[in-house]
C-alpha cells in the first residue's frame, strides 16, 4: 500500500451508537474504531482499485509505448530527411502531436474503463454499498485518474520534446511559453479527454458503447468535413476543421491546421468546460439512478 | 433494526414489490425466503440505498441507509458474489472497499482468515469457484464488523462444509446482538438458520412470523385416513361423520382422506360407530418445505413445464404403444392444502385468473377454504370419480372453490385486486 492511512481520531462517538443504547434490544458494538469517512478515503480506495488491475498497466504502458516511440521515430526521420532552410522557424515540439493522437485512444480507454467496468462486473453496487455518497466516489475518480493520466502524459512529452529539440537543429528555439504550452498545456488537454471518457464511461454505463462514443468524438468531426464538399456546407465544414480534437491538439504548438478557430490556451478551455458540463450530468444521474 | 414500510418498487410497468412492511429484530437470524424473481433482491438493493423505492421507505437504526453515518460501519452486505472485478486480487479487492470505509488494513488479513481464503489472497479473483466467491462477498460484507449484515443467498454454490460453516457463522454473528437478514430460496436451509422468516410471493409479504410460530401454524399433525377404494360412499359417510364429531377433513390426490383436529383413536372410534372399514389410519406431520410450497405456489413466476416435443417426434407406427412419460417431469402444480384450523390465514393467493399454475382444486375444497366454505361439505351430487380409473392429475375444469372466495370475500388477507395489474405483463 503506497498511500498513508489518515489518522483516526477516537473522539468522535458516531451517533448511531448513542441511538442503538437506548433501543430495548440486544446491540453489537464493534471494537474497530469508527472514522468519520472523507474523499480522502476514497481516493487511496481509487489509487488501490486503478493500480490493481492489469488494464491499467496495458493502456498506459501502450500509451507511452505509441508517444513516445512515434515521436522519437518522427525526430529522428525528420532530422535525417528535411534540411535545416525547411525547418526554419518550426517549432522542434509539434512534431510529437502525431504519437500524442493515437496514444490519447489508450487514455481514453482507460478513463471509460475506471468507469464503466465497475457496472460491467457489479462492483460498482458493494462500491456504493460501502460508500453511500455517490458523488464522493465519482469525484474520487476523477481526481485519481486526472493525476495518473497527466503524470503518465506529462512524462512522456516531455521526454520526446526534448528529444526532438536536440535532434533537430535547424528548428527553432522554443521560447518560454511554448515550452509551457507544448508540454504542461497539452498534458493537461490529454488528461481532461481521458477525464470527459471516465463521465461518459459513467452516464454510459458500457465500455464498449463509451469508448465508441469517445473515439467518435475525436475522429468523426474530422471525417465528416473531408466529404463536406457543398459550398452551403462550407461554415460547418470550417468549424468541424476548427473544432476537431486533432486541430485542437495542433492549437498547443501554435500552428493549426486552419487559419480560423481556436487560438492559444483555447482549447483547453473548451475541454474544461465540456468536462465541468460532463461532471455535472454525471453527477445529477448518479444521484438519481439506480445502481 | 431494519425497518421497511409501504416499500413498493415498479420497473416500467411490472412491480417487483408492492407495499411490503417488515421490521429485522437485532439478535436473530431472519430469513428471507420467496420464489425466484419474488423481489427479494430488490428488496435488499433498497435496503442498501442502491435502488430508490417508488414509493415507501426502508431504514436501518432509523435512517435511509443514503443518511446513515459511517454506514459502511454499520451495515454489511452480500449481494452478489460476482460483483467483483476479475482482474482485481482477493486481498486488493478487500483493501479497495477498507480504505473507502475507513477501516484498518490489517482487518483485510483478518476476514481473509475469517473466510478461509488467505492462500488465495494475492490471487485474481476471475479464477475463484462459485463458493470462493461467496466466501469473498462474505469476507467483504464482515469487514465492517457490522451492526446490521444482509446476506443474498449466501450459501449458493457452497459445499457442505462450506453451507455449515455459513450457518453457524449467521447464527454466531445473531448471537452477538447483530441484525443478520438473509435471503434463500430453499426453506429447509432457512428452517435450520433462521430464527424468524419474512415470506414474500410476487413482492408482496406472505409471512412474517418467528420460525417456531412458523412451524405450528404450517406443520400441523395430521392424520391420513384411507377407506376401501371399491366403496365410494363409505368415504362419504365416514367423512360426514368427522365433521359432526369436529374434524376438518381434506381429501387427497389418491383419494386418502387428511384429517386434522380430531386424535387417532378418536377416528377410529368414530369410523368404527359409521361402520366404515378402514384401510389406513397413519400420523403425519407436514414438512416446512410443503408449507413453503403451498404459500407460495401462487407466486411462482416461473414453472417449469413437461418437454412436450411436440411435432417433433415420429408418428407413431400403428399398433406402437407411445412412450410412457418419465416421472418427474414438469413442476407439480398442486400441493396439499393446508391445515384449515388456522382457518383465519390462507396462505395461498387467489387466482381470479386462470394462471398455468392454478391447482386443480378436488371436488371438495380449495386450499385456504376455511370453516364457513359451504364447499368443503360433502356435496352428495358432486360428481364422483370412478374409483377404478381415479383421475386425480385431470384439472377440474374452473375449480369451483378456488375461484369463487377470491369474489365474494373480498376481505380475503390477500387482495386480490392488488395481483391484478402485475399479471397484465
Amino acid at each position: 500500500m503506497s498511500t498513508p492511512q489518515p489518522p483516526m481520531p477516537q473522539a468522535a462517538v458516531p451517533d448511531w451508537q448513542a441511538v442503538a443504547a437506548g433501543s430495548p434490544y440486544p446491540t453489537y458494538t464493534s471494537p474497530i474504531p469508527v472514522v468519520r469517512t472523507h474523499l480522502g478515503h476514497a481516493i487511496s480506495s481509487e489509487w488501490t482499485k486503478i493500480r490493481s488491475v492489469r488494464s491499467t498497466m496495458w493502456t498506459l504502458g501502450v500509451f507511452v509505448a505509441l508517444v513516445v516511440g512515434i515521436g522519437l521515430l518522427i525526430a529522428a526521420l525528420v532530422s535525417a530527411q528535411a534540411s535545416d532552410e525547411s525547418l526554419a522557424g518550426e517549432n522542434p515540439l509539434s512534431f510529437g502531436v502525431f504519437g500524442l493522437l493515437l496514444g490519447s485512444m489508450c487514455i481514453i480507454t482507460l478513463g471509460v474503463l475506471t468507469t464503466a467496468s465497475e457496472y460491467g462486473t457489479g462492483m460498482i453496487r458493494t462500491t456504493m454499498t460501502a460508500c453511500p455518497s455517490r458523488a464522493r466516489v465519482l469525484a474520487a475518480k476523477s481526481i485519481v485518474f486526472f493525476a495518473v493520466a497527466f503524470t503518465v502524459t506529462f512524462a512522456s512529452v516531455l521526454l520526446v520534446a526534448l528529444a526532438d529539440v536536440s535532434l533537430l537543429q535547424g528548428a527553432k528555439s522554443p521560447s518560454g511559453s511554448e515550452w509551457l504550452k507544448g508540454t504542461f498545456g497539452i498534458s493537461l488537454y490529454i488528461a481532461l479527454l481521458g477525464l470527459l471518457s471516465l463521465l461518459v464511461g459513467s452516464i454510459i454505463r458500457h465500455s464498449a458503447g463509451a469508448i465508441t462514443i469517445m473515439i467518435a468524438l475525436v475522429l468523426a468531426p474530422l471525417v465528416m468535413a473531408l466529404f463536406m464538399f457543398a459550398d452551403s456546407l462550407e461554415s460547418v465544414r470550417q468549424a468541424l476543421f476548427d473544432y476537431s480534437i486533432p486541430s485542437q491538439l495542433s492549437v498547443f504548438y501554435t500552428h493549426s491546421l486552419s487559419n480560423s478557430g481556436p487560438t492559444g490556451w483555447d482549447p483547453l478551455w473548451i475541454a474544461l468546460g465540456v468536462t465541468a458540463v460532463a461532471f455535472a450530468v454525471a453527477v445529477s444521474l448518479l444521484q438519481s439512478r439506480d445502481v | 433494526m431494519i425497518e421497511a414500510v409501504g416499500l413498493t418498487k415498479r420497473y416500467g410497468d411490472k412491480t417487483a414489490v408492492y407495499n411490503l412492511s417488515f421490521q429485522v429484530r437485532p439478535g436473530a437470524v431472519t430469513g428471507f425466503l420467496g420464489p425466484n424473481g419474488s423481489g427479494k433482491s430488490t428488496t435488499m438493493r433498497m435496503i442498501l440505498g442502491l435502488d430508490n423505492p417508488t414509493s415507501g421507505q426502508v431504514t436501518i437504526a432509523g435512517h435511509p441507509y443514503a443518511k446513515l453515518p459511517n454506514a459502511p460501519r454499520q451495515v454489511g452486505a452480500l449481494l452478489d458474489a460476482k460483483a467483483v472485478h476479475g482482474g482485481r486480487s482477493a486481498r486488493n479487492h478487500l483493501l479497495s472497499l477498507a480504505q473507502l470505509s475507513g477501516i484498518p488494513a490489517r482487518r483485510v488479513d483478518e476476514v481473509l482468515g475469517v473466510v478461509g481464503l488467505q492462500d488465495v489472497a494475492k490471487k485474481r479473483s476471475k479464477g475463484f469457484s462459485l463458493g470462493m466467491g461467496q466466501r469473498l462477498g462474505i469476507a467483504a460484507a464482515l469487514l465492517g464488523d457490522p451492526q446490521v449484515l444482509l446476506f443474498d443467498e449466501p450459501v449458493n454454490g457452497l459445499d457442505p462444509e462450506g453451507i455449515l460453516w455459513v450457518r453457524n457463522l449467521m447464527k454466531a454473528l445473531a448471537a452477538e446482538g447483530r441484525t443478520v437478514f438473509v435471503s434463500s430460496h430453499l426453506m429447509s436451509e432457512m428452517a435450520l438458520t433462521a430464527d424468524h422468516l419474512i415470506v414474500i410471493g410476487r413482492g408482496q409479504l406472505l409471512s412474517d412470523m418467528s420460525i417456531g410460530d412458523f412451524i405450528s401454524a404450517n406443520s400441523a399433525d395430521f392424520a391420513r385416513v384411507r377407506t376401501p377404494d371399491t366403496e365410494p360412499q363409505l368415504r362419504e359417510k365416514l367423512t360426514s361423520a368427522l365433521t359432526e364429531a369436529g374434524g376438518h377433513v381434506l381429501p387427497e390426490q389418491d383419494g386418502a382422506l387428511r384429517v386434522t383436529g380430531l386424535a387417532l383413536p378418536r377416528i377410529s372410534d368414530i369410523a368404527h360407530d359409521s361402520d366404515v372399514r378402514l384401510w389406513e389410519l397413519s400420523p403425519h406431520q407436514a414438512s416446512l418445505e410443503e408449507a413453503y410450497m403451498r404459500m407460495t405456489q401462487g407466486a411462482v413466476d416461473f414453472r417449469s413445464t413437461a418437454d412436450q416435443k411436440e411435432g417433433l417426434t415420429q408418428p407413431l407406427p400403428p399398433g406402437a404403444q407411445p412412450p410412457m412419460p418419465v416421472p418427474g417431469q414438469g413442476q407439480p402444480g398442486w400441493y396439499a392444502p393446508p391445515s384449515p384450523q388456522q382457518g383465519g390465514r390462507p396462505f395461498a393467493m387467489p387466482h381470479p385468473y386462470g394462471a398455468p399454475g392454478q391447482p386443480p382444486a378436488g371436488p371438495y375444497g380449495a386450499p385456504g377454504a376455511a370453516q364457513p366454505n359451504p364447499y368443503a361439505q360433502p356435496a352428495p351430487q358432486a360428481p364422483q370419480a370412478p374409483q377404478g380409473a381415479p383421475a386425480p392429475q385431470a384439472p377440474a375444469p374452473a375449480a369451483p372453490a378456488a375461484a369463487p372466495p377470491a369474489q365474494s370475500a373480498p376481505a380475503a388477507p390477500a387482495p386480490s385486486d392488488l395481483t391484478k395489474p402485475e399479471d397484465v405483463r
